[in-house]
């Protein structure tokens, strides 16, 4: 069977996970999920490839289980990037009007986007998304469209989000090395946030943390558009390795320790109580505190949280975030998480789940396929922008063509 | 090298040396400790530490206290000047300590203080007293940084100049051996297993009297002079195919580089041990093999027959690198004019220059400053050995990846450390 256009799948060559989606466009635009694959990932730190060989080993268990559940080949996918260098800012296009009789055309808001997208960046970053905010017509900001309107002086404002291109193009040569098509590259946390938030989430506010493997995500939308975006390399493998040093005991059984006994809060109840692991043998290997385990997980989530919130504060979103705090990504199943980021954030707390596409059955509604369900909505909103030919919600085109090293 | 070594070989049948196996500093300690309670016999054990706590968790029959006086027992702090000064101020109870010895075997971890510092002192120490001197000595991991790295590389240059031989086991290589997910005690005592068995292998060697004999001054041919570092490996296998498996394991040994520091050996010593099934064909099949492995190399080998390896096979390697660039480069950081063809011609270690003379001003100055001189050292809340120190601990699996720099704090350290939170 070929992929037809309404065949959309998502990629996500996660640290933990490599997890394919496929969705399903019918002609009224409704998305089903139809497949989804994973694959334990084996080639990725800190949610970059570092073993190209096991990670399109993994990639390729990943799609197949996907194709073999959706019975449809994919040939085309949308990628879900993340790392360190990725970074996002905002930024302000401006243009004066051009015709005489002040109305703004088409052709200036292509203009305006254009300069708004020359952000001086390092020579090493490309460019991933330019996600338009809004426009200001003399000044006046808050509009959506503004051509018709009158005016001297029109500008936007864009979020941009920009890595390494080097590092991005592992991602993409790993996955074009599997005859596999790279429609276009996403940030996981913005796919995320797409699964994840309705319209009128955006609209109130909301913050969607991402919480991985090796990567913690977040992005900030508030009145309908994306305010800010970030990542910090420090996931769930942190939580295993600060317990393996602090307990002593192999990175394999820390992560066991963490899912078991794991929890985001650290309290006087388990004062004085221990573990005791058994080896295969029966025999008594070792015993662990559990007051220890509780503090040294609770220390890395409180601070990664933290983080997070220092960097809003930073930049002032603490008053704009009506909807609350959205939870995804392997970490929410933590235990208490929700209450630990409560108390962080002040703010309202959910687990999020993709529940609000159609075909998520409940085992795949589940936190850690967030990014990539949310790829797939990506990629129909991008699809839906092109066969419109008018200006999708990402302006991508432009921005990748040069390193996506396509068309 | 001194002609003494190779009188006693001469002088003595193999089964009467006496081999010592001096542990120095924390790391040497716990080799030593392993090797004893292995088992390997037929050799004397012993630790020297400044550490006094670190002493204290060893079994093995012989330890003593370096620089008791002036550091107080509290170890070196990574400074190698003050496991010098230690050793020194200790000397004549580091030759009681050697004396009678034929081979004495230097364990040690370099990088740290005691190990750096003491090591060359008790080499110089015991070539005084007529033994053959054969350091083996581990070389930091990658992540412990450079200034370990640095201390460790002018440790072992001056090892290099003091001793007979140094055999050297890069921790970096270790990891080869271990799973990922492996804790980095977990490494060490993979690491202690590889001393050990090189322990074991060379001292069976020169102990064993067998089919084809080796003896010091082969070894010595081996080791000396040769002012690069040797490396050591053992492997064994079982089993009709037993030949052929444990060539495949030696080529395979990340401690010869999978092979390639037989390509670039410039001596080698093959030791071949089996029970009293080996036969011909398994000699002479590692022979061959390890013969095309290395080119243009004149290969020592000894083989010898022990009942209790029945079925196995077990061989050990000692390869000491081709060195004519390691020399030149050696010889550009000296005074060319140093390099007159008589001296050339001698053994490039003796090129090497001993390390500068401390002062007894400037030795009394270091061990008063780590030791009496009043300033308590900040050790109160730091880990004791049985828990390593936090500085090589600290990133586990995230040694080898770029750090996680957050305003300059690298959040690849554990939380609870870096917020200082005491777990006990
Ligand atoms: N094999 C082994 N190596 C160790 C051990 N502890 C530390 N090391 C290594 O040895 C180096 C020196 O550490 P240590 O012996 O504690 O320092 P010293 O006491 O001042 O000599 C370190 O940099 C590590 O690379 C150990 O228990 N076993
Ligand atoms: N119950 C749990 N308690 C604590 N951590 C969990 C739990 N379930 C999953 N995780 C952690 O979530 C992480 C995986 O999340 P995921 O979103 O799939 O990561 P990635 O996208 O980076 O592959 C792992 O670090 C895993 O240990
Ligand atoms: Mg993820
Ligand atoms: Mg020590």
């Amino acid at each position: 069977m070929f992929d037809s256009p309404s065949i959309i799948a998502g990629l996500e060559i996660g640290t933990s996970k490599v997890c394919a989606v496929v969705g399903e466009e019918n002609e009224s635009g409704a998305l089903t999920i139809i497949g989804l694959g994973q694959a334990p990932s084996r080639g990725v730190r800190k949610g970059e490839i570092v073993d190209f060989e096991l990670a399109a080993e993994d990639i390729r268990t990943a799609v197949a289980e996907a194709e073999q559940m959706a019975d449809v080949e994919i040939r085309r996918v949308y990628l879900g990037v993340t790392g360190s260098h990725l970074r996002g800012l905002n930024n302000r296009g401006y243009h004066p009007v051009a015709s005489v009789d002040r109305e703004i055309t088409a052709d200036d808001v292509q203009d305006v986007m254009r300069n708004a997208k020359a952000v001086s960046l390092p020579p090493d970053h490309s460019v991933v998304h330019t996600v338009r905010q809004h426009f200001l017509v003399d000044g006046q900001g808050g509009i959506q469209n503004p051509v018709g309107m009158l005016g001297a002086r029109v500008e936007v404002d864009v979020h941009v989000i920009h890595g390494v291109r080097n590092r991005l193009q592992n991602a993409l040569r790993t996955v074009k090395g599997l005859q596999i098509e790279v429609e276009e590259v996403c940030f996981n946390g913005l796919a995320s946030a797409m699964a994840v938030l309705n319209s009128e989430h955006k609209e109130l506010g909301a913050l969607v943390i991402d919480l991985g493997a090796g990567a913690t995500e977040y992005v900030v939308h508030a009145n309908g558009i994306v305010k800010h975006s970030g990542v910090i390399a420090v996931g769930g493998d942190h939580i295993s390795n600060d317990l393996a040093l602090g307990l002593k005991v192999s990175l394999g059984r820390a992560e066991q320790l963490k899912i078991e006994h794991g929890n985001a809060i650290h309290d006087d109840g388990v004062r004085g109580q221990t573990l005791t692991l058994n080896s295969p043998s029966g025999l008594i290997e070792k015993t662990i505190n559990l007051e220890h385990l509780r503090r040294i997980m609770a220390a890395r989530v409180e601070e990664t949280f933290e983080l997070i919130a220092q960097a809003l504060e930073k930049e002032g979103f603490s008053d704009c975030l009506r909807a609350g705090v959205f939870l995804c990504g392997g970490g929410a199943h933590i235990p208490r998480i929700k209450e630990l980021a409560g108390e962080i954030f002040d703010l309202p707390v959910s687990l999020a789940t993709a529940g609000s596409l159609s075909g998520t059955t409940a085992a795949l509604d589940q936190p850690e396929f967030c990014t990539g369900i949310g790829l797939v909505k990506f990629g129909s909103m991008q699809a839906r922008g092109r066969t419109r030919g008018g200006r999708g919600f990402f302006n991508l085109r432009g921005a990748l063509g040069s390193w996506l090293g396509r068309r | 090298m001194s002609d003494s070594a190779e009188t006693n070989a001469a002088g003595k049948s193999p089964a009467r040396f006496t081999i010592k196996v001096i542990g120095v500093g924390g790391a040497g300690g716990n080799a030593v400790e392993h090797m004893a309670s292995a088992g390997l016999e037929g050799l004397a054990f012993a630790a020297i530490n400044t550490d006094a706590q670190a002493l204290s968790q060893l079994t093995v029959g012989k330890k003593m206290q370096l620089g008791e006086k002036t550091t107080r027992g509290l170890g070196a702090g990574g400074d190698p000047d003050v496991g010098r000064a230690a050793a020194e101020a200790d000397a004549a109870a580091l030759k009681k300590l050697c004396a009678g010895a034929d081979i004495i075997f230097i364990v040690t971890g370099l990088g740290g203080g005691t190990g750096t510092g003491a090591s060359p002192v008790l080499a110089r120490t015991a070539k005084e007293t007529g033994a053959l001197v054969l350091g083996l000595a581990t070389l930091p991991f990658e992540f412990e940084g450079a200034r370990r790295h640095q201390q460790a590389q002018q440790g072992l240059e001056q090892l290099k100049g003091a001793a007979d031989g140094v055999i050297c086991l890069p921790n970096q290589k270790i990891l080869k051996f271990v799973d990922e997910r492996a804790t980095v005690e977990e490494t060490f005592r993979v690491a202690n297993e590889l001393l050990s068995h090189g322990v074991r292998g060379i001292a069976r060697m020169l102990t064993r009297a067998g089919l084809i004999n080796v003896d010091f001054a082969d070894l010595c041919a081996v080791l000396r002079g040769r002012h690069a570092e040797s490396a050591c490996a053992v492997a064994e296998a079982a089993g009709p195919h037993r030949a052929r498996e444990v060539v495949e394991k030696l080529t395979a040994s990340p401690l010869l580089d999978a092979g390639q520091a037989l390509a670039g050996a410039g001596a080698l010593l093959v030791s071949i041990e089996g029970g009293p099934d080996m036969s011909m064909a398994d000699v002479t099949h590692v022979m061959d093999h390890l013969n095309r492995q290395c080119d243009n190399v004149q290969i020592k080998f000894a083989a010898a027959v022990d009942a209790s390896l029945a079925g196995r096979l077990s061989v050990t390697v000692i390869a000491s690198r081709r060195h004519a660039r390691v020399d030149a480069v050696a010889a550009d950081k000296l005074e060319t004019t140093f390099l007159t063809p008589a001296e050339a011609a001698r053994p490039a270690a003796r090129l090497v220059p001993p390390p500068p003379e401390l002062t007894a001003e400037r030795a009394g100055q270091l061990l008063q400053q780590h030791g009496g001189g009043g300033r308590t050292r900040p050790r109160a809340g730091k880990p004791q050995q049985a828990q390593l120190p936090l500085e090589i601990i600290s990133k586990g699996r995230f040694d080898k990846s770029e750090p996680t720099l957050h305003q300059g704090e690298d959040l690849d350290y554990p939380t609870y450390s870096r917020r200082g939170m005491a777990l006990n």
